[in-house]
Formats: structure tokens, sequence, C-alpha cells
């Protein structure tokens, strides 16, 4: 059975912002069984769209779902485990975690040191420009969340000043096709953990600078600076009610764009080597990313300037309701390809569990029927598998 | 690019990847402690050595101490015993990129055959001099121009001297704000 904490799709429907679509196209949203088929199969779905579509799929499959049944242990018993949720007790062998590694928004520790009289945000209670005050906003962090907040607030007429560390910087085409066509085809995105050099870094890659918008444009740190958003580099501390940022930015530019550099270098070959070059445009180098001619290392918190601050600095698993010692030391799920380091215990969903696109939705098709032959091995008493 | 094992650039990468797997099961170990002694001498000429450190849990030692000297130049009306302590700073960013260009070019099997680097701090001293308080008493910025000849592309050797920052702890402490606290005994 499938237990869910509130309605199907419950996160898409009450933890994003309005104006939020999927960064994958929509031929690439199938789940098993069920795909996009309506017209615009390089458009990207509105988060309405998206509970539609996992709704469905919920009715299609006929999946055991038991909704309103929020988990709040889950411990070892005889054999199996036992799942404590707000609709009663589970006795079970197997359990699958596919709770997925941003339930909550990450809010560094200088954030207690930030003046009152500034209103701070999470992406989860963000849901558009008018919930801020008039007046500028500090978006700190630079990947998909971050881009994407910054430039609706920049739009909005609220002067926007974005923190940036390290970050993944992809145009949303290249030579003509969505960039995650790129990866989907040329097999980035099926690199398996166990194939891949650091997986740990893989594991932690920021999300990329990408957004889903009907004109299918690039939203890179160029197209901000282009809308007059101001760049500070990672925010480190914070002194005497002024925010301090670090002098590195520029390397953060030279390692995104080299990283980018790579990466295009590789569809390139790809596209040489497999004889796709009739399916693509000519190859499109990109610019740099512009460097400002300053950038500033401090911003007084208490003049006014900033009335808002909006944490886009990442998200993170919770499992306080996981009674099962089964977390490293930094808090993430021990597993291997999502087989959990204690019996019967799984996990799907969580950034490059067995290939790269597992966080996709159309990624976790091949992770799922692994883990699931896995478990199935377990459950007929199979140890070995 | 060659192979990791042919390339010498002479570091050991291998002791350096095995430390890492090492201090990844003990974070105390990895708690180190650097260490000077400055003595006053005249004017503004002082002398620091640099012998011991702590790491690894134990007290450590260099092979032989080092001695310098930090003073400024004539036309700071001083007798310039030595460079001045700001320099030092350029001192420590040049030598830690450096090191880490090395390390990073054995990591990736990249021949080196020759890394040099200018390094130039701007700075307004009207700001040490009390001349204008809007004047920050430190380098208003620092610019770091490698020249590289290595069996690497451009893209390589840039992506080079990227991680050496990245990895750089003189380049994180000058680009990060770091608490100091200055006591008298």
């Amino acid at each position: 059975m499938v237990l869910e904490r509130g309605e199907v799709a419950n996160s898409w429907r009450t933890e994003r912002w309005g104006s939020l679509r999927l960064l994958t196209p929509n031929w690439q949203s199938r789940l098993p069984g069920h795909r996009y088929d309506g017209p615009d199969p390089d458009g990207y779905m509105a988060m309405g769209e998206v509970v539609e579509f996992i709704e469905t799929f919920a009715k299609v499959t006929g999946a055991p779902v038991l909704t309103d049944a929020n988990v709040t242990s889950l411990r070892p018993r005889d054999d199996g485990y036992q799942v404590t949720s707000s609709r009663g007790d589970v006795h079970c062998r197997a359990v699958i975690i596919a709770s997925g590694a941003c339930n909550r928004p990450v809010v560094p520790a200088l954030a207690d040191a930030v003046p009152p009289s500034i209103e701070q945000l999470t992406p989860f209670e963000y849901r558009n420009p008018d919930q801020l005050a008039e007046g500028g906003v500090l978006v700190v962090g630079a990947s998909a969340t971050g881009v994407q907040l910054a430039a609706e607030l920049q739009r909005s007429g609220r002067p926007v000043t974005l923190s940036v560390g390290e970050h993944v910087r992809l145009p949303r085409t290249y030579r003509g096709r969505d960039v995650l066509w790129w990866m989907d085809a040329s097999g980035i995105w099926d690199e398996r953990y166990d194939e891949i050099d650091d997986l740990t870094r893989a594991r932690r890659l920021p999300s990329p600078q990408l957004v889903g918008t009907p004109e299918r444009g690039t939203l890179d740190l160029n197209a901000l600076e282009a809308m007059g958003v101001e760049f500070v580099g990672r925010w480190a501390d914070v002194r005497d009610g002024r925010a301090l940022f670090s002098g590195g930015l520029r390397n953060m530019f030279t390692l995104a764009d080299l990283k980018m550099g790579r990466l295009l270098g590789t569809f390139d070959e790809w596209a040489r080597d497999h004889g796709r070059e009739a399916d693509v445009g000519a190859p499109e180098p990109l610019a740099p990313t512009r460097v400002p001619d300053v950038a500033r290392l401090q911003l007084d918190l208490r003049n006014g300037e900033i009335r808002t601050i909006v944490w886009a600095t990442g998200f993170r698993p919770n499992y306080q309701w996981l009674d099962v010692p089964v977390l490293d030391q930094k808090g993430q799920l021990r597993h291997e390809g999502g087989v959990v380091d204690m019996p019967g215990l799984y996990a799907l969903g969580l950034p490059v569990l067995r290939r790269r696109k597992s966080t996709f939705i159309y990624g976790i098709e091949d992770d799922a029927r692994e883990v699931v032959d896995h478990l199935a091995g377990y459950l007929a008493g199979d140890r070995r598998a | 690019m060659s192979d990791m094992t042919t390339v010498t650039n002479g570091v050991n990468v291998q002791a350096l990847l095995d430390a890492r797997d090492v201090l990844k099961g003990a974070p105390e170990a990895a708690q180190f402690t650097w260490k000077a002694q400055s003595k006053w001498q005249n004017g503004v000429h002082s002398e620091t050595r640099i012998q011991n450190f702590f790491g690894l849990g134990a007290e450590q030692s260099h092979k032989t101490e080092a001695v310098f000297d930090a003073d400024h130049p004539e036309i700071f009306a001083a007798e310039d015993n030595g460079i001045t302590p700001i320099e030092y700073l350029l001192v420590g960013l040049a030598s830690c990129l450096t090191a880490g260009v090395a390390s990073v070019a054995q990591n990736r099997g990249i021949q080196l055959r020759s890394v040099e680097a200018t390094v130039e701090g701007n700075h307004d001293i009207r700001g040490i001099l009390g001349v204008d308080s809007d004047v920050r008493n430190g380098f208003n910025d620092v610019k770091v121009t490698f020249t590289i000849d290595a069996d690497a592309s451009k893209q390589e050797i840039e992506a080079l001297v990227a991680q050496s920052q990245k990895r750089s702890a003189v380049f994180d402490a000058l680009t990060n704000p770091t608490s100091v606290t200055v006591e008298v005994a």
C-alpha cells in the first residue's frame, strides 16, 4: 500500500510557488503506462497539470493509496517494520521510503543574525511577488529556485540582489534541442551510480539554472544581469547588521562556465560520433558569464535597501519519523542504489539513487524496477540479491 | 592527457586521497592549528618564527624553523628589513594557489612544465594612514595571473586554476570573513 501524508501529489499542491513549471519538457513526463499526450510535447507543465498527471497515474494504475496518512514513526518489528500513521498502524515486511529529498528548505544559521526589520521567506512559503513588501529583495542561492524567484521578483519591480555560490549553468536549448533532450539522448542521464567517480558530489549537485516557460528561454546569470539583477558572492557572515559576501564570485562564474563548456562539448562529441548531426542545429558557443565591474562585498541590512530575504539555499529530507539507525553523520540515508542498510528497507526518488535521472519523473521507472526486483527477492527469501 | 601514474609533478596525490578517506571517518584528526611566534625588533620591524603546529591529534614540527622579517620600505620612512606584512598575504595566496594547481594537475594526469603566477594587490594606503575613514585598510582587490605550460588544453588549464581556487585555504581566508580574536596575555 502507498501511504500519502495528504492528497495524491501533495507536495506539488502545497509546497510550490504559483508560477513554477516542471524543468523537464512534457514529452519527458512519463511514468509506466502513463505519459503526456497533449498538443505541446516541448512545453513544461504548470503545477496544476503536474497534479493532474500524477492523479491520473494513481487512477490508471489503481495504486492502493491511503491518503491523509501522515507517517509519524517507522521502526523495526519482528521480521519487518511497524509504521505508525495518522490513519493507524501498519505492520509490514518491507518498506520503500519515497518521501523525497526536498522536505525542508535549508536555511543557514546566519539567518538568525538578520535584523528583525527584514522579512525572511523560504520557497515553501513563497507563492508570488505580491506577498513581499515593495523594495529590495536579497535572494540567496542561484540554483533553479533562486534564479526563477530572482527573475520573477525583479520583474515585479522589486530590485533583486542575488547571492551566488557554486551553481550549474545550462542553456534551456542547445543546437535547437532542449538541454534535457541532450542529457537523455546522449546517455548522461542513464549513467549509473556505481559508474560515477565522485558519487557524493554527484548527489549533492545543485539543481541547474533552468526554468520551464512557453518561450523556452535560458535563465542563466547573463539573462538575470540583462534584467537588472545585481550579483554578490556567497553569503559568508553577518556582522554588525551587515551581510558579508565572499570575494570569490568570479571563480564561481568560471567554474560554472567551464563545467557547462565541458558538458556541451560532450553533447557535440556524442552527436558527431553517433551520426546525429542532422537531428540538431549547428554548434553554438555560449558567451561566458559577464563579470560585474564591481560586486559588493557588504550590504547594510538595516538601512531599508533590503526589505525581504528569500532563502533559495536548497532543501533536505526530513527523516524525523524514521526510528531506524540508517542515517549518516550528515543526516542522509545510507543506501546502495536504493537498498538501505537494513533488510527490507528501500528508498526511491533520491538524487542519483541509481542513475543521474533518478529524481526526474521519468527517471523513476528504471530505478523502481530494479529496487522492486531486489525487494521481491528479499520477500521471497533470497537475501543474496 | 596522460595517465595519472606517469605524470610527475612531484605531488603525492595518492597520499592526499588516502588522507581524505581516513579523515572522513575521523574529523577530530583533521583539526589543525597553525602557529607563528613574532617578536618586535625595532621601529616597524618584527621577526616571526614558525616551526611547530598541531594536527592529526598531536604536536607536529617542520624540519627546520623558518624566520620571516617584516618591515616597511624606505618610502614609508622605515628601514626595509623585510617585506611588508600585507605582502606576506601575497606570498600565501600565490603559494597556496600554485600548490593547488600542481595537486589538481597531478590528480587529473596533467604534466606541468612550468607554473608562474603574478600576484598584484591594490591597496589604497589612505586607509591605514587614517586620511579617509571611507577607505578600507586592506586590499581593494587582488589579481592573480597564471602563466602555465602543461600538456593540456586551454580549457583544462583554466579548470586547474579554477579548481585550485575552489580548494585553496588562503583564497578562502582572503575572500571570506574570518573571526579574529586579539587579546593581551
